[in-house]
């Protein structure tokens, strides 16, 4: 599985002060999409049967976030950090060994 | 050594872009602002002046453009008036939250419908809070000046903001004035070349515009907010600079006249001429009447109104605009609300004149502060008076 490379910054956006924001709030470093943990947003997550999986990677291919990864084994999982839990996933796998789950407080 | 001309303003307005020694024009023709303009392109095409011209299909194309030229780092002028100020609306407060700091002549000019082609100030007051730095010239020779210090304000590391500079469509833009046409040598010692910090540049990529969520917004917004106010020690600055090097001064509030004055009249742009030769005429006579012209519109300059206007008993403000179902005109009800806390302070009287190109001669200012003060004495029941209709 995949792990989000997040590198720690000073502070998070949501902590700067007006006096810190880039000129027009301009972004200088390229790429730093990676640090936003859209898996916040998620309210069901993907949860894989892996006795059903056939490894066929539909779900890999239709992740609309590309946060689904292969695990050693050869499965594959989606990242929670970025998955938003659309359930795409789910949906399109012709096994149906994908399932969404409830997140839980 | 610059000589004094006499030139169409429009075309005076185009020379100050070129001796601003522009790189990018990027607008749409429309009238009164169209000699501007079409000046720009001669000298572009004659190449008079080493700069690309981008002809567009509208006004919202012309500011687009603008944008992506000056994200660049290129030097940017365009120039409108009245509609197409309406259709670039949106693209007005990119520019300003981008800080990207573009020089745009508006010439203004009355809002349809109906349809007038004639000046009132209805197109400048539709982009008041549209963040741009803001002033209102009188006459064409400030209307020079100004333009070449719009570029030296506007891209200032401690301002980066866009700047408009408000004249009045064919009671300024189309007379021939006797106009002081800066040296090209001059105006390059005075004004240094544009060095954004963050250019649009593949070497070192940015991202332009993103999206900014809940937690981020309001800080982005304070801090534009915080620029525009503090732009205007800049502007100070670059008004006293430019009084060294070409001797012409201005001021964000002028006051004309106004020693030991018990009425104030208060006006911006060009009608401020005719009002001088009023208060002139009034003085002649024995009245105590004085003017004040606000030349700077953003940053509003608080400290310098509430200081030119303090001792004066009666404060007569004309606006070229109507807040329709408001307080009147947008100046009068800035000037009240800047006095609110003021413990001593005018009677301040509005009134609404001058809408669609109709005149305000030297008389009509004479009737303005004899209505005034009468209405000061005796209070009226309306927020604002509206001058000169017909009943």
């Amino acid at each position: 599985m995949a792990k989000a490379k997040v590198k720690p910054k000073a502070k998070a956006e949501g902590e700067l002060s007006w006096k810190e924001i880039e000129i027009g709030c301009f972004i200088t470093e390229p790429g730093n999409a990676t640090e936003f943990r859209t898996g916040a947003w998620r309210s069901r997550k993907p949860v894989v049967d892996f006795s059903k999986c056939n490894k066929c990677t539909l779900c890999y291919y239709y992740c609309p976030d590309g946060c689904i990864a292969k695990t050693p084994e050869g499965y594959f999982v989606a990242d929670l950090f970025y998955c938003k839990g659309c359930g795409i996933c789910a949906e399109e796998c012709p096994k149906d060994a994908i399932t969404m789950v409830e997140e839980e407080k | 050594m610059a000589k004094r001309v006499g030139l169409e303003v429009s075309v005076a307005v185009g020379d100050a872009a070129k001796l601003a020694d522009v790189d990018v024009v990027a607008a749409y023709p429309i009238t009164p602002q169209t000699h501007i303009v079409e000046h720009l392109a001669e000298l572009v095409a004659n190449g008079e002046l080493r700069a690309a011209y981008i002809p567009v299909e509208s006004e919202h194309s012309a500011m687009s453009a603008c944008l992506g030229a000056s994200a660049v780092g290129a030097r940017t002028f365009t120039a409108t008036a009245s509609q197409g100020l309406e259709l670039m609306h949106e693209v007005l407060y990119v520019a300003s939250a981008l800080r990207l700091p573009i020089v745009m002549a508006v010439v203004n000019r009355a809002l349809s419908a109906p349809i007038s082609i004639w000046c009132d100030h209805s197109d400048a007051m539709a982009v008041r809070d549209s963040g741009w730095i803001q002033m209102f010239v009188e006459n064409g020779q400030e209307a020079v000046d100004n333009v070449i210090c719009a570029f030296r304000i506007g891209e200032d590391r401690r301002v980066l903001l866009p700047v408009m500079i408000h004249l009045d469509g064919f009671s300024l833009s189309h007379v021939i004035e006797p106009i002081i046409l800066p040296e090209q040598s001059e105006v390059a010692r005075f004004l240094p070349p544009y060095d954004p910090p963050l250019p649009l540049d593949p070497e070192k990529p940015v991202t332009v515009g993103a999206f900014a969520p809940p937690f981020i917004y309001t800080e982005v917004k304070w801090a534009q907010e915080m620029t525009l106010e503090g732009a205007k020690e800049v502007i100070l600055e670059c008004w006293r600079e430019f009084a060294n090097t070409f001797g012409r001064h201005y001021s964000p509030v002028e006051s004309y006249r106004t020693e030991g004055a018990k009425v104030l009249l208060m006006t911006m742009g060009s009608l401020s001429e005719t009002a001088m030769v009023a208060v002139d005429k009034m003085r002649d006579e024995g009245k105590e009447v004085g003017l004040i012209k606000l030349r700077l519109w953003r940053p509003f300059p608080f400290a310098e109104l509430r200081q030119a206007v303090r001792d004066a008993e009666v404060l007569i403000v004309l606006d070229r605009a109507l807040s329709f179902g408001g307080p009147g005109g947008p100046v009068c009800s800035e000037v009240k609300a800047a006095l609110y806390r003021e413990a001593r302070r005018p009677e301040v009287v509005g009134f609404v004149g001058g809408l669609g190109g109709r005149d305000i001669s030297m008389a009509d200012f004479e009737e303005m502060v004899n209505q005034g003060i009468k209405l000061a004495e005796a209070g009226s029941e309306r927020e604002f008076e509206i001058f000169g209709v017909r009943e």
